[in-house]
């Protein structure tokens, strides 16, 4: 019998993240009938998504790349019982977390919060800017400078307000996960995630008056074509 | 610019700014909704402050967001992923292999020993949580399953008749036996003895009703 070799295959699959879930669907159904080859090709879209949900949990970047290896391994080893109702990516993140919780208490890794978890709830934090917001429309994504834009912007938070945000609204964990993923109460979450959300909101606010946002694609005297 | 007291209604532009992540949540009572509602129809700095938090959530949740610009996976990380996966596969193939070689001699002594005797002496395991429940046999010992808080149980994800769904966590189905948890009477009920595909309605309740016991004795 041939042995199952696990490489990124070249069988001119698009890619999901690029193309419709059907691939995807494709993609899953092929590696649940056996075709082991094909799962690097199915999970490596999220390669990012799953390393960063990791290390927003362990904030160690070489736990984080093992527990989102670990997690695509038993992603990989329970492929068969993953069912076509839910979402892939959810599935996947859900594993990770679950990983990077264990691995958290296993290395009885404490989170030194307690005063600081305190100390953002009595939260005075007011936004700064007033000016009319002008809405930057999600095709301004498509943009490679406005995407560093966006992540610069996040960088600048602290890590507690960007591990919050990162974890919500990003990976899409709920609030009780997200209180849970990070061993904080919801109350916390719900204080940096506001924090996080107003902070961004003002750093874009300032970014689109300094004109981060200015050139966007099909704006007047700058058409593609 | 901004009003600091409340002249517009029951909520000032503070208090405001203060439940904005919850308003977008859904997180606030009619009460406060109402009155918040009331507040964005007629301040002109909170409705900016609401449309840029909601434009920061719709822009940071894009999946384009997630990308290599964005998120620095360490170098190597994908050949590394590759290779686990690669050696994963092999594991699961010559494991395979060797249980099919096995399996014929195995099964032989099996008979030849009295199979029943065999059987059940590799099945003692940890003491299980609940006296009311059997440990379940040919439970694939990488099956993803979930647990609960102060239950004896444990289940398929997504089974109807988990309780205390906010303290779920999940585990592997071997780590959850070695931890002493039983198979669920209606998830996983094809592992058990009673398991009989044509089981009447009758039967689904008792198992309901037994499930229940289990969960509840556990508290």
């Amino acid at each position: 019998m041939a042995e199952p070799n696990v490489v990124l295959n070249n069988s001119g699959l698009k890619s999901p993240a690029q193309g419709s879930t059907t691939r995807e669907q494709e993609l899953i159904s092929r590696v649940q009938r056996g075709q082991n080859e094909l799962f690097y090709e199915l999970v490596r879209p999220y390669e990012r998504r799953v390393y960063a949900a990791a290390l927003a949990i362990l904030r160690n970047e070489s736990d984080a790349e093992d527990t989102a290896q670990e997690a695509m391994l038993k992603a990989f080893a329970n492929i068969r019982q993953f069912r076509a109702e839910a979402r892939f990516s959810t599935w996947l993140i859900q594993i990770t977390v679950n990983e990077a919780l264990m691995r958290r208490r296993r290395e009885r890794t404490v989170l030194m919060e307690g005063i600081d978890d305190r100390r953002d709830e009595e939260s005075d934090y007011a936004p700064r800017d007033f000016a009319d917001w002008r809405e930057i429309p999600s095709e301004a994504l498509e943009r490679k400078e406005v995407r560093l834009k966006l992540a610069d912007a996040l960088a600048t938070l602290d890590r507690k307000y960007r591990e919050v945000f990162v974890l919500r609204d990003m990976e899409q964990l709920n609030i009780q996960e997200t209180a849970e993923a990070l061993g904080i109460s919801v109350a916390s979450v719900k204080t940096r995630l506001l924090r996080a959300r107003l902070m961004l909101r003002d750093l874009l606010a300032a970014g689109w008056e300094q004109g981060w946002f200015s050139r966007l694609p099909f704006e007047k005297g700058n058409k593609p074509w | 610019m901004v009003n600091s007291k409340d002249d517009r209604g029951a909520v000032n532009c503070e208090q405001m700014w203060q439940e904005i992540s919850n308003y977008i949540e859904g997180e606030v009572d009619a009460g406060l909704r109402s009155a918040m509602d009331e507040h964005f129809r007629t301040c002109k700095s909170c409705s900016s402050v609401l449309a840029g938090a909601r434009n920061v959530i719709q822009l940071y949740s894009d999946e384009r967001m997630i990308d290599e610009q964005t998120i620095e996976v360490p170098a190597g990380f994908g050949r590394r992923l590759e290779k686990r996966l690669a050696q994963s596969a092999r594991v699961r193939s010559s494991r395979w292999s060797t249980w099919s070689a096995w399996l014929v001699p195995v099964a032989a002594l099996a008979l030849f020993a009295g199979g029943l005797h065999v059987a059940n002496s590799m099945t003692s395991g940890p003491e299980l949580k609940s006296e009311h429940a059997q440990p379940g046999q040919g439970i694939p010992p990488d099956m993803l399953v979930v647990v609960t808080a102060d239950a004896k149980v444990f289940h398929v994800p997504g089974c109807e008749v988990i309780h205390n769904k906010a303290t779920e966590r999940t585990l592997t189905a071997k780590e959850a036996m070695a931890q002493g948890y039983v198979p669920c009477l209606r998830c996983l009920r094809e592992y058990l003895h009673t398991a009989n595909a044509g089981h009447t309605a009758l039967e689904s309740e008792a198992d309901a009703d037994a499930d229940e016991e289990i969960v509840s004795s556990g508290r």
